[in-house]
């Protein structure tokens, strides 16, 4: 398949582009920000998210959704990262979508997918404990007690764990910590006993939690997939979000960069156009090229994705690791270069600065996915 | 392979896993490790093995050499689509390019492009057949990445131009045939206005050739002489006094084949050899964490060029790339071919530097080290082609 879009992909960009950039501009979210909006996100935005049919863009057509892949949903993403637009798209769409189609059952699939493809109901994943993205070190204690389980730990980042009406929670069953046995996912609500959740108001301004649950029960019918057996499917979903955030660090980037090239061109010091400067003409050119490399692996990715998600692990890798150090990268030299302006609140460049350090650590961070690729190749 | 893949395309790579299964020799599915491993053609080609000629003439006969020229002048005639299938195909098995040369990278498209009916009739079934060998007269003893500035003069003699003058790191002028040259047409002109793009043969006489011996003990480059060399006026290509546009054109072909010439994805990976000199701790783990993680971050930087290569190619087909961006690629694919060899020869230690030795194969690893730091130098230096990205793409000011 060529790494280009497609002509039904480009109208796809052109629509979600049209809308975010109209509706939600970085000045939403510096609204949003401002004013401690306590859902932190906009809901009308998010119901026109799904009549435009992006809420459910994951979802397949027998349960009210587009039926469309991960290419696609990479799209959205991209354009998200472009005004850092809040949204509730990356944990409900992609990532609760991607793990109730690939794992639910009969009954789960019709009961949760149309909700999230009519934009009724937020879900979100809750997987990561410590400081870092180590998802086989997965401790929190799921114990049987009569005909279910109960849930005992804390869960960390969780993205938009307070305003979610479902919680996936992984879940150790058997083995201890770092083991791949032993992996069961929860559906939680996040209004049973014994689920207490803190919103942590980040660096980016966006929706996270940390979420406790102290001895929370759930019925046998909340197992998601197969218990004790979840470390594949798991492995699945978090490379799909992977590459959905590997997408929008490219929109980012893409974004910081832009706004940094015109910058060049319109900021006069020593009598000239500072872009005039052989200095900064070789590091925007660098960076440039080193967009567009991460630009062709996230796409290179997203189709392994939509090919085979259980064989996409190192493009997946590479696409992470690309895009973790791209956006660090753009976003540095964004700052750097417009100078005292870019170090101000007023400046939006800050915004992405913040942005990108958040997305570095979801899911991985380029140290970890590099790791991962050493690894699939035996040394 | 995927879903979307149409009936068509599905059938053509179906026959052409067979027929590569069926005639590639298994001798030429392994990566090239020296220069008699790359067959380059030419009037006085030799096959280093019986492998290698049946595996060249077998791809010849189907205009497999040149897969996506028209069938017209020797090429497959294959479309975008079925030209990447067949590259494809070819990786899967590490098939190695049947035919090296400097006329399918760099003359073929610009004669496509540029040249006449009768050039391209005369030239281009040549190229494909591997008949005749050619070399790039570009670069002078002054006019190195300020190429434009050339002086090597063609003076008007009748039908015919009088060529005379000096140029230099003509790959390989030695074995050509035949070179493509940028000559002076008009000395009065701006300096891009007065050059015309020009064929004669390696035999003319006036010709002469002598290699420049390079810090990895080789001598891949040349210094050529032009004294009195009669060449008709028939042989410019495209108009004369406008080689400029034919000679930017070629380099963004040359600039995309020295982008692709890593060893990228074949063979053993990186982590794999070092272990050999480096050793393993108990977790399998390359027994040097620094070296490791240097690799591991090469390997990432070369899967995602790769992706970005293929990119290239087909956002070409698709009428959507930046002529420029064959510099961007020929920037980060040299410097990353650099960090390659740096990383083997620190992995290899010791035994790298060994220079003439059986062992080494005539220190075949610290002769290559050094061969690629020109990588960014040869055919514009990676200075020059930032400042392409800076300029053309970006569109930043200043000269």
């Amino acid at each position: 398949m060529a790494l280009v879009l497609t002509e039904e992909q480009s109208m796809l960009r052109d629509s979600a582009r049209g809308l975010i950039s109209d509706k939600a501009p970085v000045s939403h979210l510096r609204h949003l920000r401002d004013s401690k909006d306590p859902t932190g996100f906009s809901r009308e935005l998010w119901h026109a998210f799904a009549e435009m049919g992006f809420a459910g863009l994951l979802v397949p057509e027998e349960f009210g959704g587009s039926g469309l892949g991960y290419v696609e949903a990479g799209i959205i993403m991209e354009e998200i990262g472009r005004t850092l637009m809040p949204s509730p798209f990356l944990a409900t769409s992609v990532m609760a979508a991607s793990v109730l189609s690939r794992g639910g059952t009969a009954a789960q699939k019709p009961e949760y997918l149309s909700k999230i493809a009519n934009g009724s109901l937020l879900a979100t994943l809750a997987i990561d404990e410590g400081a870092k993205h180590r998802p086989l070190q997965t401790g929190l204690r799921a114990v049987r007690a009569g005909n279910g389980f109960k849930l005992s730990g804390a869960k960390a980042l969780v993205v938009d764990g307070h305003v979610a009406d479902l919680l996936i929670v992984a879940a150790r069953t058997a083995g201890a910590a770092g083991e791949r046995d032993g992996l069961t996912l929860f559906l939680v609500d996040p209004k049973a006993k014994g689920v207490a959740i803190e919103r942590t108001i980040m660096v980016d301004a966006h929706n996270a939690a940390r979420i406790e649950f102290a001895n929370v029960e759930v019925t046998a019918d909340s197992v998601l997939g197969e218990v004790d057996q979840a470390a594949g499917l798991l492995d699945g979903v978090l490379d799909i979000g992977r590459g959905a955030v590997a997408a929008e660090m490219v929109g980012l980037s893409d974004e910081v960069f832009g706004r940094t090239v015109e910058y060049l061109k319109s900021r006069k010091q020593f009598g000239k156009l500072i872009g005039e400067f052989q200095a900064l003409q070789h590091r925007a050119a660098e960076l440039y090229i080193d967009i567009e490399i991460t630009r062709a692996a996230t796409m290179k990715a997203l189709q392994a994705l939509d090919a085979d998600v259980a064989k996409a692990a190192s493009a997946v890798a590479v696409a992470k690791a690309r895009a973790g150090t791209t956006a660090t990268r753009a976003v540095q030299e964004g700052v750097q270069m417009h100078g005292g302006m870019g170090m101000t609140d007023q400046f939006d460049i800050g915004f992405f600065m913040k942005r990108a350090r958040v997305c570095e650590e979801l899911f991985g961070d380029a140290n970890y996915h590099t790791e991962q690729l050493a690894r699939a190749r035996g040394y | 392979m995927s879903d979307s893949e149409s009936a068509d395309l599905s059938t053509f790579r179906d026959e052409t896993r067979a027929w590569l299964e069926a005639n590639c020799p298994p001798e030429m599915r392994k990566p090239a490790t020296s220069d008699a491993d790359v067959f380059w053609g030419g009037r006085n080609a030799k096959f280093s093995s019986e492998p290698q000629r049946i595996w060249f003439e077998r791809m010849r006969d189907k205009g497999w050499t040149v897969p996506d020229w028209p069938k017209e002048y020797g090429g497959g005639g294959l479309s975008a689509a079925e030209h990447k299938v067949l590259r494809a195909e070819m990786a899967r098995i590490g098939a190695r390019p049947p035919l090296s040369s400097f006329g399918i990278w760099m003359l073929g498209p610009a004669l496509l492009k540029y040249g006449n009916e009768a050039q391209k009739k005369e030239h281009l079934p040549k190229i494909a057949a591997g008949e005749i060998r050619w070399c790039q007269g570009y670069s002078e003893p002054n006019a190195g990445s300020d190429l434009a500035s050339l002086q090597t003069r063609a003076e008007t003699d009748g039908d015919d131009f009088i060529i005379n003058g000096q140029k230099i790191w003509t790959s390989y002028a030695n074995y050509a045939d035949w070179i493509f040259c940028l000559v002076r047409t008009d000395p009065a002109a701006k300096k891009h206005d007065g050059i015309s793009f020009i064929l004669f043969d390696m035999t003319s006489k006036g010709v002469s050739t002598k290699p420049i011996l390079l810090i990895s003990g080789y001598s891949p480059f040349c210094e050529t002489f032009f004294d009195n060399v009669r060449v008709p006026k028939s042989h410019v290509v495209g108009t004369i006094n406008r080689g400029w546009d034919v000679a930017k054109y070629l380099l963004q072909h040359e600039r995309a084949m020295i982008s692709g010439m890593g060893e990228r994805g074949v063979g053993r990976p990186l982590g794999q050899i070092a272990a050999d000199s480096v050793g393993t701790d108990g977790q399998g783990r390359l027994d040097d964490a620094m070296l490791r993680g240097k690799i591991a971050t090469f390997d990432v930087d070369e899967a995602a060029l790769a992706a970005c290569a293929e990119r290239a190619i087909d956002l070409a087909k698709a009428g959507q790339a930046h002529p420029a961006f064959s510099s961007a690629m020929k920037y980060y694919g040299t410097e990353l071919n650099k960090r390659r060899h740096e990383i083997l020869m620190s992995a290899g230690g010791v035994d790298a530097l060994e220079w003439e030795s059986e062992r080494s194969r005539q220190g075949a690893r610290a002769r290559a080290w050094l061969r690629t730091k020109a990588n960014s130098i040869e055919g514009g230096t990676s200075e020059v082609m930032l400042g392409i990205v800076a300029k053309r793409i970006l569109d930043l000011p200043g000269a």
